[in-house]
């Protein structure tokens, strides 16, 4: 059995924010106008998030890209009263937009505020309609969303192995955020598998998780000197 | 038992109310439907356009509607629990307030959930809640709860109410049908008087762990989160402890309102307000103990992100919303309560109004600063609530107010029967039960 992770190397990150593109061009994220940002209405399913380390004058503040850490030990799935969002068997963390009644219970529950609530209709402008994801599902006004490490990818990947006759192999499985990070400073795979890179890294010196202490058991893996 | 005089000159004063509609009533109404329609309007109008018509946004997902659910819930608290206990407790002089307590429990509670549902996003899926209920979320346990809770306190609504319908349909020449529906083939015989004071009885016993429990998930559904300062287990008996504070305020005005427009002097009398003042008071220093040991615990334990939320309260933006929950709940009801003097119906009256402006603020004060202040860092977002919110707010307090004046109009808000028996057999019955208690003379 799978058991997917990322691991985010800071020392190697830029902040360059491709990531954020490329998930919002791959994930059908809407647009939000300046007007709604202001107001903190924006949707992203990875977004850098200012880090501060350490007190003045010690201080290191860095920009940590943050996906949804698809938690082992997830606090939003428990208290879903429609099971619309829910961890499968490979630890994937996944939100049924069509089931989801927008009650925003896991959104308030995550204690990494990595969900996203649909405030209006989604919108694109017109010259954006055509190049939507056919794979990823657009949204309607008043449910929750967030990351789901593309797993429109993985469906497509297992089929595509399939028909070849083949095993699942890691490269066939990559999310749009790391196959767009210049810096390759971002990886993707199986944890469960010793020998993948994912699982080596994860187990290096500079390895550390987010919040560890709350037993969230994020699979989203950080890399950082001095940590 | 039949005899029992049943004539209308006496208590005349309590059927008046169903006799006689005046200007002034008609005039409330209307005034109620405009800003019923107001608020439905406004809703309608983010039923259309979504949930960014409100002030919401990331991170703070719950603002007024949640706020507003934990409120009237907690306003629900005045009635079932404090009528419960009062009849078990064979208290005499809770015979002219039980019923007018017990409509507001049944009837806020269509608030609370209301809310609930004007909150959601995708209200036309609500059903899901049934259809994929998942009983690990603690809105499941609230929507359990709540469900048991509102059969429980309709049940023990109208059992005491079925003699007094009887008694309309008898003597009033309006809605003989409608009585004689409802008063379930009542005659007052003496087996029919048993079997209703066993059933009184045990909805008596039955609705206070339902009410308490009531409560207590509804602080679970913050509770039961890792979010600083809510995952807290003195929540339960906290939010308890408060919804039956501001019950019984809500219960202090109402029996004002009553008292003034139906001129029901006589039978709420200044005794019956000094007994809830006390009652009052003792919920105002067991909030203010609940509130020192939260934030207390919170202030020693010192965890910096349970700091931020607290000094966020104490001295930050939140401030004028903690300190005005401190003065509403306890600055202004405490000396008003603790002296004879002012524990008068006015008296009363002027703390309860001061408790539940104030127990709405500190639903807001837990509600709110929490979401401001997420563990990672966020967008600084400050949630000012729109007019939809306001207006939705408004509607609510109106509607309930409109049902509970229909209630008054349609069924004596003062359970006849009951005071009548208490003119009849309780002078003797209390006299008996006090020779129990006393050495000497008392029967084995």
């Amino acid at each position: 059995m799978h058991r997917w992770g990322m691991v985010i190397d800071l020392d190697k990150c830029t902040a360059c924010q491709a990531c954020v593109v490329a998930c919002q061009a791959e994930n059908n994220v809407a647009i939000i106008g300046p007007e709604e940002a202001a107001k903190g209405r924006t949707i992203h399913w990875i977004e850098l998030i200012p880090y501060i380390e350490g007190e003045y004058p010690h201080i290191k503040a860095r920009l940590l890209p943050r996906p949804c850490m698809h938690c082992d030990n997830p606090p939003c799935t428990k208290v879903c009263p429609v099971y619309a969002t829910y961890i499968n068997e490979e630890g994937l963390v996944g939100q049924i937009n069509y089931r989801c009644i927008g009650c925003r219970y896991c959104t308030t529950a995550c204690p990494y505020t990595v969900k996203s609530f649909n405030w209006y209709p989604p919108e694109w402008p017109k010259e954006m309609k055509g190049s939507l994801n056919r794979d990823v599902s657009i949204r309607t006004k008043g449910v929750v969303e967030k990351c789901t490490f593309c797993s429109h990818r993985l469906l497509r990947a297992r089929e595509k192995s399939k028909i070849e006759g083949r095993d699942l192999l890691p490269e066939d499985y990559i999310p749009a955020c790391v196959q767009a990070c210049p810096s390759s400073a971002m990886y993707f795979g199986d944890l469960n598998d010793p020998n993948s890179t994912v699982s080596m890294l994860s187990r290096e010196r500079r390895a550390f998780r987010l919040m560890e202490e709350l037993g969230t058991e994020p699979k989203v893996i950080y890399l950082s000197e001095g940590m | 038992m039949e005899e029992k005089e049943l004539k209308l000159e006496e208590d005349a004063a309590l059927f008046e109310p169903i006799r006689r509609t005046g200007k002034p009533f008609y005039l409330t109404l209307s005034i109620l439907v405009a800003v019923i329609l107001w608020a439905a309007w406004a809703y309608l109008h983010q039923y259309r356009h979504g949930l960014g018509v409100t002030g919401l946004a990331r991170p703070i997902f719950w603002g007024v509607y949640i706020t507003n659910f934990v409120f009237f819930i907690g306003i629900s608290h005045a009635g079932t629990l404090i009528s419960a206990i009062l009849r078990l407790a064979k208290a005499e002089w809770r015979r002219s307030i039980t019923r007018s307590a017990e409509v507001i429990t049944v009837l806020v509670l269509f608030f609370g959930v209301g809310n609930i549902l004007m909150d959601l996003g995708r209200p036309d899926r609500m059903f899901n809640i049934i259809r994929f209920a998942q009983f690990r979320s603690p809105l499941l346990w609230d929507v359990s709860s709540i469900t048991v809770y509102l059969t429980a306190s309709s049940i023990y609504l109208f059992l005491p109410l079925i003699p007094d319908i009887a008694l309309l349909r008898d003597y009033s020449g309006k809605r003989k049908w409608f009585y004689r529906i409802f008063a379930l083939g009542w005659t007052g015989t003496e087996r029919q008087h048993r079997l209703l004071e066993k059933g009184i009885a045990f909805m008596a016993i039955l609705v206070i762990p339902v009410a308490v429990s009531v409560h207590t998930v509804v602080s679970f559904v913050f509770a039961m989160t890792i979010q600083p300062m809510w995952h807290s287990a003195i929540f339960g008996p906290y939010f308890v402890a408060g919804a039956i504070f501001s019950g019984i305020a809500g219960l202090i005005v109402a029996m004002n309102l009553i008292r003034k427009v139906y001129h029901l002097e006589d039978y709420l009398r200044p005794v019956h307000f000094n007994n809830l003042g006390i009652l009052l008071l003792v919920m105002t220093l067991l909030w203010f103990y609940f509130t020192f040991t939260e934030y207390i615990t919170v202030y020693y334990g010192g965890e910096p992100i349970h700091m931020t939320i607290f000094w966020s309260k104490f001295t930050g933006r939140f401030a004028p919303y903690f300190w005005g929950m401190f003065l509403f709940c306890f600055v202004i009801p405490l000396p008003l309560l603790s002296l004879r003097k002012t524990r008068t119906p006015f008296g009363t009256l002027i703390a309860s109004i001061s408790v539940i402006i104030g127990m709405w603020l500190e639903r807001f004060v837990i509600v709110v600063p929490t979401l401001t202040n997420p563990r990672l860092p966020n967008e600084a977002v400050i949630y000012s609530p729109t007019w939809v919110e306001w207006s939705v707010l408004a509607g609510c307090v109106s509607f309930f107010v409109l049902l509970y004046m229909i209630f008054t109009k349609i069924f004596p808000i003062v359970s006849i029967w009951e005071v009548r028996e208490g003119r009849e057999k309780s002078m003797a019955e209390v006299q008996e039960r006090i020779k129990t208690y006393l050495p000497g003379i008392g029967v084995e």
